[in-house]
């Protein structure tokens, strides 16, 4: 293994570890030792049923995240593309924020709106991206995510503005995102939805490569071009909806790992996109524990973490990159 | 016949003038055949409805006997190797990962490449001249270097025919001749070549036909000889011109100032 195939591993394994041993109660090393081996210990229900579904579950949607945005930034050719700039992230507030202010509470009542509110951004998007003849115009893409998302959170403020003020904090918390519903059902409800997609992606790592170099050079090389810019849109779309719906809006991981990961290991995409799910999932896990400990016993949202620290760290890249 | 069009017309939705009118062409193995005519003339165009891009109005395309629309595009890149006008990747990689892109025609989705997808890889870096290059990063090459690596990468294709449109674009005579030579090379290892070129003077010297074309339709085809006259030239360019024969026979144009006479 190389050296960096090491530090990678290595980095992964102490995120995880991180991810268990932070947490609003503090346990010592042994005592989580004891609940992960041995299921009568006090510790056990702590470890088991909060801590453990809780990093897994940060570990996929991470992973999940990243990979989104490492493909569309090949797709669309743009190294600033992210699955939220698809007017994802404007879709899913406003089903959110909908369910909400009409007094929905309940654990599914609220994801489902904002699966729902993302998927209907998703289906508008991609109808507005195809141009004559039904071709997929990335460029037109993008513009169609940021005005949809636009005029989605311009609905969603007006529902905001008319709706009880008691219920606002917990749409706007529920928004930023975060791990504190996570359990072993959530986990497997994610699994569930998310492999179809991330095998989609996965199997078109090669014609990824080809996009980056242009539509007209990758169809030369042997892309069929629509077919594949359609399941490589959709399946970063429906990805990022059921990531948005099982733990809100987190923001930058997509954007930032790819680039990151980019810059070490290149940019071909069998390489990429395994490495920039684990490095994405790792990223998540500790932005999680940070976003647990920083101001326990209350939480912040790991959207605001990723936030915080993702944005110095694009920002030190491009440098890097242009210089 | 590797390539084969007879009696092509393509239309774009909204122009009234047809883009090609009428257009055949062929393309055996062994050949060089250079695509010329003014800008707008229909000459990529031409290059788009062979390679099946763009969708042709009447008339036919085949490719080793199979109307092109009909090939997959997989399939179609193991007989056909295109350098386009320009491109530029989105993300920089070295001039041998760069060359390996042409391999993914033979590739599927997941598998790793087999020893046979390196040699071929290594031998289209031979053949392009690019091997000493083959680790540099492709943001820091020049532009002739830039275009010998596409034509690696599509060498790298193992294909029956190369398709290069306007390969020596702001290329300076020492590239320009370079990358003519390579292809006269390669045409001569018995692939077929089809050139989209400005450089009358080139295309006359390298290539085995011309084909001139005059607002979408055929104006002269044929050898170099019989399509570079000056009364043709003059009137398809809309610039007169003085035809001479360089040393090895090759038709060279002059175009003339306002204020020489016409000889």
């Amino acid at each position: 293994m190389s050296s960096r195939g090491f530090w990678l591993g290595a980095g992964i394994l102490a995120a995880f570890a991180v991810g268990i041993f932070a947490g609003a109660v503090s346990l010592r090393p042994a005592e989580v030792w004891q609940g992960l081996v041995n299921p009568a210990s006090p510790s056990a229900s702590i470890v088991r049923e909060l801590r453990v579904p809780r990093v897994l579950l940060a570990f996929a949607v991470g992973g999940s995240l990243a990979v989104c945005g490492g493909a569309l930034q090949a797709m669309i050719r743009n190294p600033l593309a992210d699955p939220y700039l698809l007017g994802l992230s404007g879709g899913s507030g406003l089903g959110a924020v909908v369910a909400i202010s009409l007094g929905g509470s309940g654990r599914l009542s609220v994801p489902l709106a904002a699966f729902a509110g993302a998927t209907l951004a998703i289906a508008l998007v991609y109808r507005l991206s195809l141009v004559e003849g039904r071709r997929m115009d990335v460029r037109v893409l993008l513009l169609a995510g940021v005005v949809v998302g636009a005029f989605a959170v311009a609905v969603m403020s007006a529902v905001i503005a008319l709706s009880d003020s008691s219920q606002l904090r917990n749409a706007f918390l529920w928004l930023l995102g975060g791990f504190g519903g996570a359990s072993w059902q959530g986990l497997g409800t994610f699994t569930l939805y998310a492999i179809l997609p991330l095998a989609l992606l996965f199997a078109n790592a090669r014609a990824l490569d080809l996009l980056a170099l242009g539509e007209d050079s990758a169809q030369h090389l042997g892309v069929e071009l629509e077919r594949t810019k359609r399941v490589v849109y959709l399946s970063t779309g429906l990805l990022t909806a059921v990531g948005v719906a099982t733990c809100g809006i987190i923001g930058f991981v997509g954007l930032v790992i790819p680039h990151a990961v980019r810059r070490l290991w290149g940019p071909l995409h069998r390489t990429l996109l395994p490495i920039t799910f684990v490095v994405g999932g790792a990223f998540l896990v500790l932005a999680d524990a940070l976003a647990r400990t920083v101001v326990r016993p209350l939480e912040l949202p790991v959207g605001v973490i990723t936030a915080l620290v993702g944005v110095p760290l694009f920002a030190l890249l491009l440098r890097r990159t242009l210089a | 016949m590797i390539i084969a069009a007879d009696q092509l017309s393509v239309r774009y939705p909204g122009v009234p003038r047809r883009a090609l009118d009428g257009v055949s062409l062929g393309l055996a193995k062994g050949e060089l055949v250079a695509v010329v005519g003014p800008n707008g003339s229909g000459k990529t165009t031409l290059l788009q409805t062979l390679l099946g891009v763009v969708a042709h109005e009447s008339g036919t395309v085949t490719v080793n006997g199979k109307p092109v629309r009909d090939w997959r595009r997989p399939e179609l890149a193991r007989v056909i190797g295109v350098v386009t006008q320009r491109e530029e990747p989105a993300f920089s990689l070295t001039v041998r990962e760069s060359v390996f892109l042409g391999r993914y025609p033979h590739l599927g989705p997941v598998a790793p490449p087999r020893p046979q997808d390196w040699a071929a890889v290594e031998q289209a870096l031979q053949r392009a001249d690019v091997i000493r290059l083959a680790d540099r990063r492709i943001d820091t090459l020049s532009g002739g270097e830039w275009q010998r690596t596409r034509v690696a990468r599509a060498l790298a294709q193992e294909p029956e025919a190369l398709v290069l449109d306007e390969p020596t674009a702001a290329l300076d005579v020492r590239h320009e001749m370079e990358v003519f030579e390579l292809i006269r090379e390669l045409v001569a290892t018995g692939l077929g070549a089809i050139v989209v070129t400005h450089h009358l003077n080139l295309a006359a010297r390298y290539a085995d036909r011309m084909l001139l074309l005059e607002e979408g339709r055929v104006a002269a085809e044929g050898r170099p000889d019989a399509v570079l006259t000056e009364a043709v030239v003059a009137r398809v360019f809309d610039w007169p011109v003085a035809v001479i024969p360089w040393t090895d026979g090759a038709p060279q144009v002059v175009p003339l100032r306002p204020v020489e006479k016409r000889r």
